[in-house]
């Protein structure tokens, strides 16, 4: 715990006082990336912990999302009510899904959370004249225009989520999980309702998704199924956890940050850059398969 | 009329679906591993048929080519990726899985992007064998149509008496079911495995280059081509062959009628909802086992 403070601390630290050292396009940059964190974190939870291969983090963001969208833009809602109503119903998308889900197990689970990211994915581009299809759909509201308070919001935010992440994966509950992940019968065996912890995981993780995507499209101004639906989102959710460290949460914020600040990097690449990143990503997994934090967290821990 | 165009062409695409998936059932009941670089394959298969054929080596070489590139890859896959992270000691065992698939999965986006910045992500349609059109009971029939059913057919008849009538064949049905029995007798597991996946390399390859010709193949199709053949195969029962042919002709005959009946841009959503259906209701799928 303390090895987690030493490192956590100080880069919040550097991170809180970024804004007084870089201009607008790497705080814009760092802005995506702490919102990605959350959606990474999040995602840890269910798979480090619980477990579960979620393939489809883009169907509980983009839920979270396009409610607090198409409230804001049909009826005019005040921000805040739109993030706890994007937040609600990613919560209630997230439990309809994963009652009767998580009865099955692992390459099952991981296809019905990915069919249900198609499903929301084809309905939104159906009803096109209400969402706003591919284009996507404008929002009266934004957060805020300057830069620095959208980079605060989005840092303060992303500590927040992650100190209760974290707090909860190392809590009794995080170990319940954990040990029904790894073997389900025996810790049902010995008396803990491994249904119960993992649904709970999945309303937690449905959450933070659903009320960081609902933050990143107020952030964006707008809400379009490139952004917060496609497979494509989920899967660079995916690959930051993973590159990151899986099961230490932490790792997933970086993974992501890492993830987005290499893509913007890359970009002179133009075609290429997504190549390049998928590469870096495999051969992480390929010959560090504890991910970025793995190592450091973990080598003074219990595993 | 419309009818039998239904019937027509639905029975030449679910031979294409049944092809492509039964690779991708062969490897995930005998090893294990679900591909998701599946996709990505026949992508690749397909545009090297459609690069080779345009040299005006004619499309036979093409074609053979573009089975040649998707053995190359499926070896690839199995070595550099799918086997180094099953002998990994340091990823435990519950976890293998989930790297398999994530590796894959990334495996899978660089071949599609290497394929979009080689040749662009422009559709390519790959020249078909046999040129022309037949009028089947007043319905205008390209003739390649019914080579790629005719062909899917053949190569899946083969496959079948490969598994059911060969000494080799029968030591992959037995690994697919008690692995460590077999090493017990004495075979070597791992060049049964190897096995599998040059089947696979070739079956994928076939599937891509006839899908090339059939319907053309952009590098942005390689997602949905490993959806289609993870929601056929899941639909059948993972692992079980006869389940997958089935399953091929449920989701194809539904994705034509469909698109011919309703409306084309929501051919994909029947088949996603009897996923759903069919997943709760019966999670091991028609003819799977558990």
């Amino acid at each position: 715990m303390t090895r987690v403070l030493l490192i956590v601390l100080p880069a919040l630290l550097v991170m809180a006082l970024l804004p007084l050292g870089v201009g607008g396009y790497i705080l814009g940059l760092l802005t995506l990336g702490y919102y990605y964190a959350v959606f990474a974190m999040s995602w840890d939870l269910l798979f480090g912990f619980a477990g579960e291969v979620n393939f489809g983090p883009s169907f509980l963001i983009g839920v979270g999302a396009y409610t607090a969208a198409l409230l804001n833009h049909y009826w005019l809602w005040p921000i805040p009510p739109c993030l706890v109503a994007g937040a609600f119903a990613a919560v209630v998308a997230g439990a309809v899904l994963a009652v009767p889900a998580l009865r099955l197990t692992g390459p099952y689970f991981g296809l019905v959370t990915l069919v249900a990211v198609l499903l929301l994915q084809n309905v939104l581009v159906l009803f096109a004249g209400i969402t706003g299809g591919e284009i996507g759909l404008d929002l009266p509201d934004v957060l805020a225009i300057d830069d620095t308070t959208n980079y605060y919001y989005a840092l303060v935010f992303m500590t927040v989520s992650g100190a209760i992440l974290f707090g909860l994966s190392r809590s009794p509950v995080g170990l319940i999980l954990q040990a029904s992940g790894q073997d389900a019968i025996e810790a049902a065996a010995l008396g803990f309702n491994v249904a119960k912890h993992k649904l709970t995981a999945f309303c937690i993780s449905a959450f933070f998704s659903g009320l960081s995507g609902a933050m990143l499209i107020f952030y964006l101004g707008t809400a379009s199924v490139g952004t917060v639906v496609d497979i494509a989102v989920g899967v660079n959710v995916i690959i930051a956890a993973v590159l990151g460290g899986r099961r230490t949460i932490i790792g997933a914020a970086v993974g992501a940050i890492f993830l987005i600040g290499a893509g913007e990097i890359l970009r002179p690449l133009g075609q290429l850059s997504t190549f390049v990143v998928s590469a870096v990503a495999l051969v992480v997994i390929l010959f560090f398969p504890g991910g970025f934090m793995g190592r450091l967290l973990q080598a003074g821990g219990r595993e | 009329m419309l009818a039998l165009q239904i019937l027509i062409d639905g029975f030449a695409i679910s031979s294409l679906y049944a092809l492509g998936a039964i690779g991708f059932t062969l490897i995930f009941g005998v090893s294990g591993v679900l591909n998701l670089s599946h996709g990505a394959i026949m992508v690749v298969a397909a545009v090297i048929a459609w690069w080779v054929g345009g040299f005006g080596s004619g499309p036979y070489l093409g074609a053979l080519a573009g089975v040649a590139a998707s053995l190359a890859c499926a070896f690839f896959t199995y070595r550099v990726i799918v086997r180094p992270i099953q002998n990994s000691r340091a990823i435990p065992r519950e976890e293998k899985e989930i790297f398999v698939l994530t590796a894959t999965l990334l495996w899978g986006i660089m071949l599609q992007e290497a394929i979009a910045y080689f040749f662009t992500n422009n559709p390519k349609t790959v020249r078909p064998l046999v040129e022309g059109v037949v009028m089947i009971l007043g319905v205008r029939t390209p003739l390649n149509e019914i080579l790629t059913a005719v062909l899917s057919w053949l190569v899946i008849g083969l496959l079948y008496l490969l598994v059911n009538r060969t000494r080799t064949g029968k030591s992959l049905l037995a690994a697919s079911m008690n692995p460590r029995g077999l090493t017990l007798l004495g075979f070597e597991l791992s060049s049964i495995y190897v096995l599998v996946w040059a089947i696979y390399g070739v079956l994928a390859g076939i599937a891509g280059v006839l899908l090339g010709a059939f319907l053309g193949v952009s590098s942005d199709n390689a997602g949905v081509l490993t959806a289609s053949a993870f929601s056929i195969v899941v639909l059948g029962g993972l692992g079980s062959v006869s389940g997958s042919l089935i399953a091929a002709y449920v989701v194809g005959y539904l994705e034509t009628m469909t698109a011919y009946l309703v409306n084309p841009s929501i051919r994909t959503v029947p088949v996603l909802l009897l996923l759903v259906a069919v997943v709760y209701v019966r999670p091991q799928g028609l003819l799977g086992r558990r």
